[in-house]
Order: structure tokens, then C-alpha cells, then sequence
């Protein structure tokens, strides 16, 4: 039943990276990654909401490994991430580049920090 | 002489028209591809977790080397991909954005930081913050220039021959 959570959350995870990566690809015309960025940013807000409604007793521990592990777990990713950062300092666009590595670390938490906080104000 | 840039992006690049046109044409199989390789990808990197657990408070080792392992592969297989110049419609998608997709994760490992700074180790939240990124991209960078020189050094010497 486990890994059944798993496989449906990474089923449903991974081509929603895709839409919305496409979706916002699409309105813009320069190099930097946003659409992984938001896929990213996004799916550490649902991790945060989702640990901290487990741990305020709202949320059953089994939604972990559909939502968390399936879900968040393949709607963000590091290799995207890392290539299309390889990709914009290989280009020479070396301060985009870290400015992607930068942003996305930093909104990534902050994003599991403001989610986390806002399910312990919402259930806890 | 400058290495030239990587052309194609692992997810989707619309500058490519075959990345463009890709959803029009056969829309379930793509969106199938990407679900079937996302699931592949999210159930091995569970299984990696089930087998090497982390302790509480400790480095999350397991999923730090399932991204830099994810990484290292998507170096592999984006230059391998753009050589065979023609590749099948949905190698990308499946592989790509799918399996290297879902096994990889910025979501557990941003959460895996909170967790240890809410744990009292902030020192050892600091150090995934911090070491995780730069494994990844030392992976990523080093992958796909082994792979560049070993796809240079196969075609020089079917050029000599």
C-alpha cells in the first residue's frame, strides 16, 4: 500500500512539472528557468503545508508518502535544476546561473518554512 | 576552444519546435510518459530511503546522493540524447522529465533542512542546505563533459577508420 501511495503521487507529480513548466515557459522569452523554479518553490510550499498538518494532527501520516514523497517528491527536481544551471553557465550566463542556484535554494526553504508555518496556524 | 553550449533543455524547451509541438501530437502518450517514468523515478527513490534510513537529528544521506546520483545521470543522458539527433518522441519525456524527474526531489530535501533545524542541528541543516547544490552541480558538470570527451574520442576514431 506503501509504495501504491508512492508510484500514484510520483505519477501524477511528474507530469504536472511538465504542464506548469510549460505553462510558464511559454510567457516568457529569456533563458532563465523559471518554470523549474516554480515547480520547485511550489512543491516545497505543499511539502511545508503538508509536514505541518501531519504534525498539528490534521492530516492522516499515510498522506506523507501519497503527497509528500509521490507528489512534491517528483513535481520539484534536482536534475532539471542542475542541468538548465549548467546549461545557462556553459552559455555564459554565469551570474544567471548562480542567481538560479541562489534564488531557488533560498525560496525553496523559505517556501517549506511558510507553509509549515501557515498549516500550524491554520490546525495547530 | 569553448565547449558549445548544451542545446536542449531536460523538461521542455519551447525555443526547440520539436519540444513545441511535442504535446499537440499525441498528447496522452506523452503526458503517460512522463506519469509512467515519474512513478518509476519517485518508487526508486523510496526504495533508497526505505533501505538506508536517516536517523533523527543525522545527514540525510540518502536522498543527498539520490540527487546528486540523478544528477550525474541527466548529464549522461542529455548529451547522449542530443547526439542520436533524432531520438524517439518520448526518450526525453520518459527519461528525463520523468524518471530522472521523480527520482530526484528540491522538496524533500528543502523539507529534510527544516526538519534538522527544527531538530536543534542547525549546523548539519546548514551543511545540506549548502552541500547538496554543490554536489549537484560538480555531478552534473563533470557527467556531461566525460560524456562530451568519450562521444568525441568515439567519433574521432570512427573518423580515423
Amino acid at each position: 500500500m506503501n509504495w501504491l501511495l508512492v508510484l500514484v503521487g510520483g505519477a501524477l507529480g511528474a507530469p504536472l512539472r511538465y504542464l506548469t513548466d510549460r505553462a510558464v515557459q511559454s510567457r516568457h522569452e529569456s533563458a532563465f528557468p523559471w518554470g523549474t523554479l516554480t515547480v520547485n518553490v511550489l512543491g516545497c510550499l505543499g511539502i511545508g503545508l503538508l509536514t505541518g498538518a501531519v504534525l498539528a494532527g490534521a492530516a492522516p501520516s499515510e498522506l506523507r508518502l501519497l503527497l509528500g514523497t509521490g507528489l512534491c517528491g517528483a513535481l520539484t527536481t534536482y536534475s532539471t535544476f542542475s542541468y538548465e544551471t549548467l546549461r545557462l553557465a556553459e552559455s555564459g550566463a554565469a551570474l544567471q546561473a548562480a542567481a538560479n542556484v541562489g534564488v531557488s535554494v533560498l525560496a525553496g526553504f523559505g517556501a517549506v518554512l511558510l507553509g509549515d508555518a501557515a498549516a500550524s496556524a491554520a490546525w495547530g | 576552444m569553448p565547449e558549445p553550449p548544451p542545446a536542449e533543455d531536460p523538461d521542455v524547451d519551447l525555443h526547440l519546435p520539436a519540444h513545441r509541438a511535442e504535446l499537440r501530437s499525441g498528447r496522452a502518450s506523452l503526458l503517460g510518459a512522463v506519469a509512467l517514468g515519474g512513478a518509476l523515478g519517485a518508487g526508486a527513490r523510496y526504495g533508497v530511503t526505505l533501505l538506508w534510513p536517516t536517523p533523527h537529528g543525522g545527514f540525510p544521506w540518502a536522498v543527498a546522493c539520490v540527487n546528486t546520483a540523478g544528477c550525474a545521470l541527466i548529464g549522461v543522458f542529455m548529451v547522449l540524447h542530443e547526439e542520436l539527433g533524432s531520438p524517439h518522441r518520448l526518450l526525453r519525456p520518459f527519461v528525463g522529465v520523468g524518471v530522472l524527474g521523480g527520482f530526484t526531489t528540491f522538496s524533500t530535501y528543502a523539507a529534510d533542512t527544516r526538519t534538522l533545524l527544527a531538530a536543534g542541528r542547525p549546523l548539519v541543516a546548514l551543511a545540506d542546505l549548502a552541500a547538496v547544490p554543490l554536489l549537484a552541480l560538480a555531478a552534473v558538470a563533470v557527467s556531461a563533459r566525460v560524456t562530451r570527451a568519450c562521444v568525441a574520442r568515439i567519433r574521432n576514431a570512427e573518423g580515423a577508420r
